[in-house]
């Protein structure tokens, strides 16, 4: 990674997040992971050029910062669509039909695990169990929780995102 | 004004999610205060003496590892006490309903136990997906915060307590105790060397104790009734309530809040509804992913730690996952053991390169690719892989268990599977 010439790259509102968590911490190290998900709250993902700028806020190296990212499935290094789809492919979801779920939402959006709409609109992902077993199968759209997904409800859930 | 139901009664009470009005009227924060006005040992020794054991899975006794860390802090920085709501155990959803609907309970618990400790720092470790919990749980600490419960010099005695949320950014890992600590100092969450124990050195090299929602969430009632009253709460050896839950083809999948020790067969058939129509039971998780299969033999037992134990499995999170007669045991195996493999963190060789060939094997054989001697080979691996002494933590061990299970108990599928060269449920 080329290190940006530009060192502003964080907003002043990320700034001042990052430092609200730090305060409430004994070093500023153990911030980095809070650090990551406000930049990714506020731009999607986490890029080379926003690692390089949390790294300097932090006194991190960005190798440190990019091992910690990577071992974290929800700090995604990769630009992803304006809303992620994530569908549930755990033991209880499994038992109820994950799989039909999630070849039903891969045809319904046209993409496979990992990909992202033509339209920026969707990534899709599979995740671990949601902690919603009892309306298996599930599956997740941003921040909500969608229980007993079939898809008969695609056209009324999907189109709540634009 | 306990009912038999300490946990989530007061949920029904008052139909839907508890607020810090409803809390305060059925009888909240009343243990917060008189623990504040008790000495901390008297409180670790009634904790002990009710017999308060672990939610998490483990079933440790609470009050014994409280009793690790009393008295005041001697190194500089204080303890800190922590509340794993990281709930991922797959099959398991009872974490997420006790934050959703009555936080304020968790918030009293962690008051308690922070005095126990002495810790005046507490932090809730909450799953990065728990999105509704978060804003429950963050508006109750608001509400505490505003009222005196949290905060500099607690309800006009000289106890502090700072109770934050660290919003995780996932992985199953973070659930082992050491691991979930090193993610709350910002670290990659690879479990710990032990010793030193979390009580002796946790969070930033101090004092820290580690308990589950749950565990927390039995303290108040407690305090407020006493050991004795607590103890009778439970049917068999072990005390207090425990929140069951059922997912699988059942008439009706839920959490209901039981004595602990109620058997499985009126946990399914008394509460889930049985099965739904057209399918049978033919075997169960107990207690999430990671805990030894169960069958029909079993459902007479009591979902207690000694009992559940002594059959060969684990009560675990208490959240049973049941496998009916349309799911191919092999495929299922291989959907756990994906999971597993997945989650490995990658720090020891039996984990990060067993698990990944356990999942091929198992996929080989659901394939119609599987050949004599694999069954060998998968019971020499569940034996290997799930020694206890081969790993550093124990998510390897943690994943054999219901593969292990699933070769004694459901051996002829496996069989058929080579013996055919396909699926027979396909």
């Amino acid at each position: 990674m080329a290190e940006p010439a530009l060192i502003q790259v964080l907003s002043d509102e990320e700034i001042r997040e990052i430092e609200e968590e730090c305060a409430h911490l004994p070093d500023r190290k153990s911030a980095a992971i809070d650090a990551m998900m406000i930049v990714q709250r506020h731009r999607g993902w986490v890029s080379d050029e926003s690692l390089y700028a949390i790294g300097r806020l932090l006194g991190m190296s960005v190798e440190n910062l990019d091992s910690i990212a990577t071992f974290y499935n929800l700090i995604y290094r990769k630009p992803v669509g304006r809303h992620v789809v994530m569908v549930c492919d755990s033991v209880s979801c499994y038992v109820m039909g994950a799989d039909g779920l999630r070849k039903a939402v891969e045809e319904y959006l046209g993409v496979g695990l990992g990909e992202t709409t033509e339209d920026g609109r969707f990534t899709l992902l599979p995740i671990v169990c949601l902690g919603a077993c009892d309306r298996a199968p599930t599956m997740m759209i941003d921040e909500e929780l969608i229980g007993d997904a079939t898809a008969e409800g695609f056209d009324e859930i999907f189109g709540r995102f634009d | 004004m306990d009912d038999v139901r300490p946990l989530i009664g007061i949920v029904d009470t008052v139909g839907g999610p508890v607020d810090l009005e409803a809390y305060e009227a059925h009888g909240g924060y009343v243990a917060a205060r008189q623990a504040l006005a008790t000495d901390p040992n008297d409180i670790i020794d009634l904790v002990s003496e009710a017999n308060l054991r672990g939610r998490g899975g483990a079933g440790f006794g609470t009050g014994m590892k409280w009793g690790f860390t009393r008295g005041p802090a001697t190194t500089p920085g204080g303890k800190y006490l922590v509340c794993n709501a990281d709930e991922m155990e797959p099959g398991t959803f009872k974490d997420r309903y006790l934050l959703e609907y009555n936080p304020h309970l968790l918030v009293e618990g962690m008051i308690i136990a922070a005095h126990a400790i002495h810790a005046e720092t507490a932090y809730v470790f909450l799953r990065g997906e728990y999105h509704d919990p978060y804003r429950e749980l963050q508006k109750a600490i608001d509400d505490a915060y505003a009222k005196g419960y949290l905060g500099k010099r607690i309800l006009g005695t000289d106890i502090n307590l700072e109770l934050r949320i660290h919003r995780s950014a996932g992985r199953y890992i973070c659930g082992e105790e050491t691991a979930l600590l090193n993610a709350l100092e910002g670290k990659r969450a690879q479990p710990r060397q032990k010793p030193p124990f979390p009580p002796a050195s946790g969070a930033w090299g101090r004092p820290t104790i580690v308990n589950n929602v749950e565990t927390l969430c039995n303290v108040p009632a407690i305090v407020r009734n006493g050991a004795e009253w607590y103890q009778d709460l439970g049917i068999g050896d072990d005390a207090g309530t425990k929140i069951y839950g059922v997912s699988g083809r059942v008439n009706n999948p839920g959490l209901w809040e039981l004595p602990i020790g109620t058997t499985i067969r009126e946990i399914i058939e008394g509460h889930a509804g049985g099965m739904r129509s057209g399918y049978r039971l033919r075997g169960l998780l107990p207690g999430g992913a990671s805990t030894d299969f169960l069958v029909e033999e079993h459902l007479d037992l009591a979902m207690d730690y000694g009992t559940i134990q002594a059959a060969g499995s684990r009560m675990g999170t208490g959240t049973m996952i049941l496998m009916d007669d349309s799911i191919c045991p092999v495929n299922m195996c291989r959907n756990l053991e994906h999971f597993f493999a997945q989650e490995s963190c990658g720090f020891c060789t039996p984990c990060r390169e067993g698990l990944p060939w356990v999942e091929e094997l198992l996929t080989d054989i659901e394939e119609g690719r599987g050949k004599e001697g694999d069954l060998e080979l998968l019971d020499r691996n569940a034996m290997f892989i799930g020694g206890t002494t081969n790993t550093f933590c124990l998510h390897a061990p943690g994943a054999m268990e219901p593969l292990a299970s699933a070769l004694k108990y459901f051996r002829d599928d496996f069989e058929e599977h080579i013996r055919a060269g396909r699926c027979p449920y396909r």
